[in-house]
C-alpha cells in the first residue's frame, strides 16, 4: 500500500502523538498539533491511537491511493471528496486503487487529519514518525509533503471497517472565536499592572505568522514590562531574561508588542519572558484557528486546569468507548 | 548576589499544567548555573514517576510533568526538598571536557556577515572586529586568545535541535559581551560559532540567527544520520555540563579535517572529568589549567 502526493497543500506533513523525552536536546516534541482529531482519526480506521497519519494545514493535499484502503478525515471544516465525489468527515471509508481524494477549502478550523488503516509507516526516529522540519528528520525525509512523494502505508489491523462514526456532538465546536485558558505565571510578574490586565480583556486577532512553530497575535494593546537593571546577561529590552527553557504552550511577548504562543515544533528555550501558558486541555483549539481568528485569553489557575484537563480525558474517554467497537 | 556564591532561592512557577519552571537567579552566573544541574542531576537520579523531561538551562531549568500521574505540587515538593539537600554541599559534576576546532575569521560567516550589514550596530567593522573594540581588546588576535584561552560550559543545549549555549569560565570581568544583531539574520552558515550577551552557541543547523559571528568548526555537532563516531550514541553531541576548550585551527586544517569529516573518520579529543565548583571558585585559572591537563595529559 502506497498514498503519492498529487499536490502537497500548503503545509502538509507526516505526524504522530510527538516525540517526547528530547527537549533538554533542544528537540522538540512535535506531533500533530490537534491530537484529538489524530486520536479519533486512528481509532476511526482501527489503528492504535497513537499511529502516524497526515497533516493538512488550511489548504490540504491532493492525494492517489495505489491500492484499496480504509481512510478516515477529521479535523477542520472542509469538504471530503474522493474522485470529486464527496465523502463523509468522521468517518471511515473505502478506496480503491487509483482512488483521488482531495478537499475543498477549510470554511473553520486550520488542519485535518487523513489516517489510512496501518498509519503511515515511515521509520521511527528517535520513538516517533512525526516530521521536524527544524531538525530535518522525521517524517518523510524531516520535510513537508511534496508532489511526487510516495507515501508507504502499514497493515491494517483486524478492526479496519468501513462506515466507523464520531458522534459529531462529542466534537468541540469550531469557531472563529475562542477562549484560551492560561495560567498566568513564568514571568508575569516583571508585566506592569495595566498589561495584566489588558492581556485577559483585549481580543487577540491571529496574525499571518502561525504555524507548527508557534502563533502570532495581533491586535491587542502592546504590553509594558516593568523598568528594570538589566541582569547580567539577559539583555537591555524589559521583555528579555537570561535565555531558559520554553514550556510547550507558553505565551512569550518580544518587546511587548505581540503575543507568540509556543507549539510542539517551538524553538525549546530563548531570551524572551513567557507571561503565562495556555492550558493542557486547550492546545487543540490553538491548532485549529485560522489567520484572523480571534483568541480571548482567560486567566485561570491550577485547580481550573487540573479540572479542564479531567473534563477533557472525560469526554476523550467516551470517544473511545463508542468507537472500540 | 555576588557571582561566587550560590543563589540563595529558587523561584517556582507552573507553566500551565504540565511543566515547572524554575528560575535560580534574574542573572547568568556559574554558581547558578551549577545549582540547576546540580538539581536536574538529583532529579534525573530519582527517576520520578510522571516526571517527563528535566531541562537544565543557564540560570534556569524546566520540568515537564503528566499531572494524571503525579501532582504539580508534588513534582515542586520534591524540587523544594532536592534544593534544600544540595545546598550546603560541595557541588561536583561528572562530564567530559572537549575540544573543539574552530577556524576564527572564515570567509563564509564573512560573507553572510556582509550581505546583512545594515542590520549591525557597527556596519563599518566585521562582527569580530567589533566584539574585539567593545570588549576593550588591544587586537582581534588578542580577542581569539581571551576567546580560547579559557575553557567555557555548555549551560543550555536547545532552541534547535542540539545547539549548545556556552558559558566562559572565568570570573565576570573577563566575560565577554556582545548585543545581538539589531534585527536578526534570516541566514546564517551551519556551524557558526556565535556570540551574543555573555554567551557563545554553535548554530547546530543553518537558518536565522542574532548572535556576532566570529568563526566556524568543521566539526558537526547535530547529524540525523549518525556518521560520525563521536555521534554515534546520539544525533545531538552536545549535553548540558559539557566543558568546551575552543581550539584555533587555520585555514589548512579546517580543510584537512573537512576531509576527514567527509570520509567519516574524524572524531574529537574528549575525556571524562570530574568537576568540583568549590575547587574552582577558589582558583578559577588554577582549576582550569588542571582541566586542561586532563584533556591533552594523555
Amino acid at each position: 500500500m502506497a498514498i503519492e502526493v498529487l499536490k502537497p497543500g500548503l503545509a502538509t506533513s507526516v505526524q504522530d502523538m510527538g516525540r517526547p523525552g528530547y527537549y533538554h536536546l533542544g528537540i522538540p516534541m512535535s506531533g500533530a498539533l490537534d491530537q484529538e482529531s489524530l486520536l479519533f482519526a486512528n481509532l476511526l480506521v482501527g489503528n492504535d491511537e497513537g499511529a502516524a497519519a497526515i497533516e493538512g494545514t488550511l489548504m490540504a493535499p491532493e492525494l492517489l491511493f495505489h491500492d484499496a484502503g480504509i481512510v478516515a478525515v477529521t479535523g477542520a471544516d472542509a469538504k471530503v471528496k474522493l474522485n470529486g465525489m464527496e465523502q463523509p468527515k468522521n468517518e471511515s471509508f473505502a478506496v480503491q486503487a487509483g482512488d483521488r481524494l482531495s478537499f475543498d477549502f477549510m470554511k473553520l478550523g486550520a488542519r485535518i487529519c487523513i489516517a489510512v488503516a496501518g498509519g503511515i509507516d515511515v521509520p521511527v526516529v528517535l520513538g516517533s514518525r512525526s516530521t521536524y522540519g527544524l531538525g530535518a528528520f522525521g517524517g518523510l525525509d524531516g520535510r513537508r509533503l511534496i508532489a511526487g512523494d510516495r507515501l508507504p502505508v502499514g497493515k491494517a489491523s483486524g478492526h479496519a471497517r468501513i462506515g466507523r462514526r464520531v458522534d459529531a456532538a462529542l466534537l468541540p465546536a469550531l469557531s472563529k472565536e475562542v477562549p484560551l485558558r492560561v495560567l498566568p505565571g513564568l514571568y508575569f510578574h516583571r508585566l506592569q499592572e495595566v498589561s495584566t490586565k489588558s492581556l485577559f480583556s483585549d481580543a487577540w486577532t491571529v496574525g499571518s505568522e502561525a504555524d507548527r512553530i508557534g502563533y502570532r497575535f495581533k491586535g491587542g494593546t502592546p504590553l509594558q514590562f516593568k523598568e528594570r537593571k538589566p541582569p547580567f546577561g539577559a539583555g537591555a529590552d524589559p521583555s528579555n531574561i537570561v535565555d531558559a527553557g520554553y514550556p510547550y504552550g507558553s505565551i512569550q511577548v518580544p518587546g511587548g508588542k505581540e503575543p507568540i504562543i509556543l507549539l510542539r515544533d517551538a524553538v525549546s528555550g530563548g531570551g524572551y519572558a513567557m507571561v503565562g501558558t495556555v492550558i493542557s486541555a486547550d492546545m487543540d483549539r490553538i491548532a485549529q484557528m485560522q489567520p484572523n481568528n480571534k483568541a480571548i485569553f482567560v486567566p485561570v489557575d491550577m485547580t481550573q486546569a487540573l479540572a479542564a484537563r479531567s473534563d477533557r480525558h472525560r469526554r476523550l474517554n467516551r470517544l473511545r468507548e463508542a468507537l472500540s467497537a | 548576589m555576588s557571582p561566587r556564591t550560590l543563589p540563595a532561592k529558587a523561584r517556582y512557577s507552573f507553566g500551565g499544567d504540565e511543566h515547572l519552571f524554575v528560575e535560580l537567579d534574574e542573572e547568568m552566573s556559574l554558581p547558578a548555573f551549577f545549582k540547576g544541574m546540580a538539581i536536574c542531576n538529583e532529579l534525573r537520579r530519582r527517576k520520578v514517576p510522571g516526571v517527563t523531561e528535566i531541562c537544565p538551562a543557564n540560570a534556569a531549568y524546566l520540568v515537564r510533568f503528566d499531572p494524571d500521574v503525579i501532582l504539580p505540587e508534588e513534582v515542586q515538593k520534591t524540587l523544594e526538598d532536592i534544593e534544600e539537600e544540595l545546598r550546603d554541599s560541595d557541588l561536583t559534576l561528572q562530564t567530559r571536557i572537549v575540544e573543539i576546532p574552530v577556524l576564527y575569521n572564515d570567509p563564509w560567516t564573512h560573507e553572510t556577515q556582509m550581505r546583512f550589514r545594515e542590520r549591525h550596530q557597527d556596519p563599518t567593522s566585521t562582527d569580530i572586529e567589533y566584539a574585539a573594540r567593545i570588549n576593550q581588546f588591544p587586537s582581534v588576535d588578542d580577542f581569539i586568545a581571551a576567546h580560547s584561552g579559557a575553557p567555557w560550559f555548555v549551560s543550555m543545549v536547545g532552541f534547535v535541535a542540539g545547539l549548545p549555549f556556552l558559558f566562559q569560565m572565568v570570573e565576570r570581568s573577563r566575560q565577554i559581551e556582545v548585543p545581538k544583531y539589531l534585527s536578526p539574520r534570516t541566514d546564517t552558515p551551519k556551524l557558526t560559532l556565535g556570540h551574543g550577551g555573555c554567551f557563545s552557541c554553535i548554530y547546530s543547523v543553518r537558518g536565522a540567527g542574532g548572535y556576532q559571528m566570529f568563526g566556524v568548526t568543521p566539526a558537526p555537532i547535530f547529524d540525523p544520520l549518525q556518521q560520525l563516531p563521536y555521534m554515534k550514541d546520539l544525533m545531538v553531541f552536545f549535553r548540558p555540563g559539557d566543558i568546551v576548550k575552543w581550539k584555533p585551527i587555520d585555514r589548512e586544517e579546517y580543510d584537512r579535517t573537512i576531509a576527514q569529516v567527509e570520509q567519516g573518520s574524524y572524531d574529537l579529543r574528549s575525556r571524562p572529568v570530574s568537576f568540583s565548583l568549590k575547587e574552582f571558585l577558589a582558583d578559577p585559572d588554577g582549576y582550569n589549567q588542571q582541566l586542561l591537563k586532563v584533556l591533552y595529559g594523555d
